[in-house]
């Protein structure tokens, strides 16, 4: 993940000293140009954004996805946690990361005991075949992480 | 910045006191992630809708910042406790700031 981000940096400013209409370096600048937009720029960075100094533990967390996505471009998941969701003790979020798409964020998606369940589902773009990372933040400050691997067969991203 | 059309929501819209209903949402929208290209080589901007949320008698009961690496024609699926007949109401916002809600009524027998 660092080296790939360490290409991506130089290519853009090859390009920028350059203006190279070289269709590879184009789409690598593109995908540089993004990750200076918004949000973090690595899988990381967002997993550490998320649970800053929290060791997070793999119980009551499940991540459903395929074992093998044929069109990246949508990708069905979902994410549920046992949880009595109880003013005490209930689930507040639930954070969804990529580790090898250009930009890591998926989604987050945050509940209270009026959501009566933690759980939710929806649909992903995936670059390539990857790990997923889903995080549940409890609201007694405890958290649970999971990941899964897809083996991505055309990727989305419009890459 | 695309245009926000009509949403579709399917949830049972009668339920006992206290039940769990499932919402499932879908909504057109391109989800312009702000990697891509057109034609001539221009980047396409970011376009994105990036929030829904979900309120049921006036509370809200879910929430989904939706980011890049949500497809496009976003599905949501989530979850409510039907505490007592009421509009579940879902509003989603795009990048610009513009938003259209969707409104089901649920009556608790």
């Amino acid at each position: 993940m660092q080296q790939k981000m360490h290409i991506e940096v130089t290519s853009r400013r090859d390009v920028l000293l350059g203006m190279s209409a070289a269709t590879a370096l184009a789409l690598l600048a593109g995908q540089a140009y993004a990750q200076d937009a918004k949000g973090p720029a690595s899988a990381e960075e967002a997993i550490k954004l998320i649970l800053k100094d929290t060791k997070p533990t793999d119980a009551k967390i499940k991540l459903e996805l395929p074992e093998i996505a044929e069109n990246g471009n949508t990708v069905p998941f979902g994410v549920s946690v046992d949880s009595a969701m109880t003013d005490a003790d209930h689930i507040k979020a639930i954070h969804v990361i990529s580790t090898g798409n250009p930009r890591p964020e998926i989604g987050s998606y945050y509940f209270n005991p009026l959501s009566g369940k933690a759980s939710m589902a929806s649909r992903m773009r995936l670059a390539k075949t990857q790990d997923i990372v889903a995080i549940a933040e409890a609201s007694n400050g405890q958290a649970y992480m999971t990941k899964r691997t897809v083996k991505v067969t055309i990727g989305g991203c419009g890459g | 910045m695309a245009e926000l059309t009509k949403p579709r929501v399917k949830v049972n819209n009668s339920a006992k006191k206290d039940e769990v209903l499932e919402v499932k949402t879908l909504i057109s929208h391109p989800m312009e992630n702000g990697q891509r290209r057109d034609n001539a080589g221009k980047p396409i901007p970011q376009d994105l809708i990036n929030l829904v949320v979900a309120t049921f008698a006036g509370k809200e009961v879910f929430r989904a910042k939706l980011a890049a690496g949500t497809s496009s024609n976003p599905y949501v699926a989530f979850f409510f406790k039907a505490t007592g007949s009421g509009d579940l109401v879902t509003t989603w916002t795009d990048d610009a700031g513009k938003s259209i809600s969707d409104k089901q009524t649920i009556t608790v027998s």
